[in-house]
């Protein structure tokens, strides 16, 4: 005799040539007892977790998660160095002798600005796609419209975000590859700086310029904007919003980003009021 | 009352359309906006012009299918759908803006009417359950705590009108996705094919050709079901931890 099993497939195999789908192919829901292909896309394609990472990012929900994945990454840095700048106000002494420690651990400092480049490169790269995407659903703009609660944060992200990326590439040719003020070099060199890792006196001699504070200052402003929206969508991208989180997620946001903006233009103001010299 | 309306005539899908000047006169207050487009049809009729088309059906509110976005908002400045906003939500004199839906997954038909048949292939792709359930039970047979039970009813009130992507500045459509995921999978008999389901719907999402979700939060503002934008959260959630399971 037949055991349970062989006999439900034996069954349901009878069942699948007497009501043949035209295309030979099965619509049931159990597939597993029976040999014809699914017409169910989700149960035709192997399993494998290449195939998972595909067909994530294939969806547009994938995208999304790629985004805020990479998002989050960034903000971690953003987070990180900011700590690492506040200790301008602990005296020039420990500001370069973090300066040394991070250069004097090179291979992991550049782990870790690869790994930056790439969640940049990705945050980027999926945001573009999804953009092009959302352009695409509407190809007929309306001739009036209208707003009625989304907030400046979220209608500016765009603005915000090639702002911080233009901001970005001035800060590195600024202070990490010092090419735009001849200052930055050793006295030994021509400039001022007393050693090579002399950031307090570096950042002292940078911020001293009004207008290029302002635009730090102001960038921060923009970075602190893209942020309060960033961070409470990526509770909503990764299915963590629920009823009551939904009340305390944007406040989060906010309030993060207000911390993040005042620790950041503390140190231009700072340097502008004569607090660092 | 009198007003001015500026409305988007399009002969079909082939053709370019534009917004024409309508003078709408002598309008009771308390007449719906429908019906105040019935009048201007009727003057239209009168001197022998094309009336203007427009979706409407149960003018209750109820069934979804009129559309317009008025002045820039789907539905314009009414709680819940264009059939049951009155003019006397307009100042007299005023120039109202009447366009269609915009979405690039809803084409459209003439004028002001969009086939919104996308919804229903979203739909048919996994909106349903397929379990068998028999004859009508006692109601204690399946258990349902309320809390599920009022959060299902939540996203079931859904009318499935399109608002939602028509409001949307990415077309995205997946408040209506989000809410038919939740009211499904908030309840004992769409747990089977909770997976399937969500999988299936938003595979059709995307082919649809609907825009994704950039957390404005215009589509929790304008839908006339006031289906809260924490489905979305829910789609999200369904579908990463369905693609994980069905996967790994």
């Amino acid at each position: 005799m037949l055991d349970p099993q062989h006999a439900r497939k034996a069954f349901h195999a009878e069942l699948c040539k007497k009501f043949a789908h035209p295309s030979n192919q099965c619509s049931h829901s159990i597939p597993r007892f029976c040999s014809a292909p699914s017409l169910n896309p989700i149960l035709t394609t192997p399993k494998s977790s290449v195939n998972l990472l595909l067909k994530f990012w294939s969806s547009s929900i994938g995208k999304k998660w790629l985004v805020a994945l990479t998002g989050l990454a960034l903000l971690g840095f953003v987070v990180a160095h900011l700590v690492g700048n506040l200790q301008m106000f602990a005296g020039a002494a420990k500001i370069n002798a973090y300066a040394e420690f991070l250069h004097a651990n090179d291979k992991p400092l550049w782990v870790a600005r690869l790994g930056l480049i790439l969640c940049f490169v990705g945050h980027i790269v999926a945001t573009l796609t999804l953009v092009k995407m959302n352009r695409a659903a509407r190809p007929k703009a309306y001739a009036i419209s209208r707003n009625v609660q989304a907030k400046i944060s979220t209608r500016t992200m765009a603005l915000s975000g090639l702002t911080v990326l233009s901001f970005i590439v001035f800060h590195l040719l600024h202070y990490t590859l010092r090419v735009t003020d001849p200052r930055f070099k050793t006295v030994a060199e021509g400039g001022q700086l007393d050693t090579v890792f002399d950031v307090y006196r570096m950042v002292v001699l940078g911020f001293g310029n009004p207008l290029l504070s302002g635009f730090y200052i102001v960038s921060v402003g923009l970075l602190a904007l893209h942020l309060s929206h960033g961070i409470s969508s990526v509770f909503q991208t990764f299915g963590l919003e629920s009823k009551r989180s939904a009340q305390w997620m944007p406040t989060a946001g906010k309030l993060l980003s207000v911390v993040i903006f005042a620790g950041y233009a503390s140190i231009p103001t700072a340097v502008l009021l004569g607090f660092l010299k | 009352m009198n007003l001015h309306l500026k409305v988007w005539r399009q002969k079909n899908s082939e053709t370019k359309g534009h917004l024409v000047d309508y003078e709408a006169r002598n309008i009771p207050e308390d007449c719906s906006f429908l019906e105040m487009l019935d009048l201007v049809n009727e003057d239209l009729l009168s001197r022998g012009d094309e009336p203007i088309a427009f979706d409407h059906d149960c003018r209750e509110g109820i069934c979804g299918m009129c559309s317009l976005t008025i002045n820039g908002i789907p539905h314009g400045p009414s709680e819940t759908t264009t059939c049951q906003l009155y003019m006397r939500k307009f100042k007299d004199g005023a120039t109202i803006y009447i366009e269609p839906f915009r979405v690039g997954a809803f084409p459209l038909l003439r004028d002001l009417a969009v086939n919104r048949s996308a919804f229903d292939r979203i739909q048919q792709a996994g909106g349903f359950i397929s379990a068998r359930v028999g004859a009508a039970q006692d109601a204690n047979s399946i258990l349902v705590p309320k809390t599920d039970s009022d959060h299902a009813m939540e996203a079931a009130a859904c009318i499935g009108c399109g608002a939602c992507a028509a409001a949307c500045p990415n077309a995205s459509a997946m408040l209506f996705v989000g809410a038919k995921v939740t009211h499904l999978g908030s309840l004992p008999q769409g747990q089977p094919e909770r997976e399937r389901r969500v999988l299936a719907m938003v595979k059709k999402m995307d082919e649809e050709g609907f825009g994704n979700c950039s957390n404005y939060l215009e589509c929790e503002a304008v839908c006339p079901a006031e289906i809260p934008v924490t489905v979305i959260g829910q789609l999200n959630r369904d579908y990463s931890l369905a693609l994980l399971k069905d996967n790994l």
